[in-house]
């Protein structure tokens, strides 16, 4: 179960009370007429199966009645972000593969320290 | 003002007395009974049928704008807020409470809510908003009681836990299955707002969940 967030309600609540929508950040042709075919077959029904960071779409379906974007890791579903409607995400796919290999580093380099000081110890 | 119609959904004029108004609960009582208050209960039951549900939306500053001026009272200042006021008129009280950013809902006494109606469109005047009378499609139960609380933590997913729903706070949310709109008016008060179609449904899911507690039906 998800413990998730609302962003107007302003406190996480169960999941049973949200919808997912599918894919956020779907803008529908500014000019349709000149739009290909396959743009719009796009559009319509193409959408990405991220593994890794996805940006969500979810409704509070018993509650506030209020769509809003979640994003969320779809290998550990962590929540990573909720935000409202209209708004940008701050964490995206490069972004949060950066600060992982940031992490990893880290990780690496206190390993060699301790390492290194176990030696001195030794 | 705008021009929109309006319908007085109460029965006016002579014969007004005649016409049977039927709460949406009259035959659930009928068929699954209304257990008495005993010495023994813990819980409390109650309904009050027939007051004037109106659903306000709109901006939350011209609302609370017209709300001052008609009824004396603001809008909630947060969400999940509840706001209770004294109704200037014969009977009792009514209160506004946040259902989402551009929704609330204002409870007044029955039979008031046409004129309140009339009078808030007259003060919000040309502004964008929508004020719809919901009052035949929902119904307010009250419990009331030491164990009110512990009927609800058997019904519904939300934490009722005084620490985290204290008085003034109003929630949708899930109730068996159902969805209700949980009020906490006062200390040892608890009040539901149902759909009429779910009333029938969560009186006799309130009654086997508060059977242990020996829940009373008072009338």
């Amino acid at each position: 179960m998800f413990y998730i967030f609302c962003p107007y309600c302003g406190e996480h609540r169960e999941e049973e009370e949200f919808h997912p929508k599918g894919q956020a950040h779907i803008s529908r042709p500014a000019d349709p007429e000149a739009t290909s075919d396959e743009e719009w077959g796009d559009y319509l029904f193409f959408r990405d199966n991220p593994r890794g960071v996805h940006h969500e779409l979810w409704v509070h379906a018993v509650g506030c009645r209020k769509f809003f974007n979640i994003t969320r890791h779809t290998v550990s579903y962590e929540i990573l972000e909720v935000y409202k409607m209209g708004e940008q995400p701050s964490i995206t796919a490069e972004h949060y593969a950066a600060q992982q290999g940031a992490a990893s580093a880290d990780k690496e380099r206190n390993a060699s320290q301790a390492k290194h000081q176990e030696g001195v110890r030794a | 003002m705008s021009n929109a119609q309006q319908f007085d959904t109460r029965p006016a004029g002579e014969h007004a007395s005649e016409i049977a108004v039927e709460s949406p609960l009259a035959y659930s009582m009928h068929r699954s009974g209304a257990p008495k208050v005993k010495a023994d209960t813990r819980v409390t039951l109650r309904e009050r049928a027939f007051l004037g549900h109106l659903t306000l939306r709109g901006g939350a500053i011209v609302l609370d704008e017209a709300l001052r001026d008609v009824l004396g009272m603001s809008l909630p200042g947060e969400p999940l807020g509840l706001v209770q006021a004294s109704f200037d008129g014969p009977a009792g009280e009514c209160s506004i409470q946040w259902l989402s950013p551009d929704e609330w809902l204002l409870i007044v006494p029955g039979g008031e809510e046409f004129d309140v109606e009339r009078r808030l469109r007259e003060a919000l005047g040309d502004a964008h908003f929508a004020i719809s009378n919901v009052s035949g499609g929902q119904t307010l139960l009250e419990l009331k009681g030491e164990a009110a609380r512990e009927v609800l933590m058997k019904s519904v997913a939300y934490d009722v836990h005084p620490r985290h729903f204290p008085v003034g706070k109003a929630v949708t949310t899930v109730f068996a299955k159902a969805s209700v709109i949980l009020r906490r008016p006062s200390e040892e008060r608890w009040e539901l707002v149902v759909r009429r179609s779910f009333a029938d449904y969560t009186y006799r899911w309130l009654l086997d969940a508060g059977e242990e507690f020996g829940i009373g039906v008072e009338r």
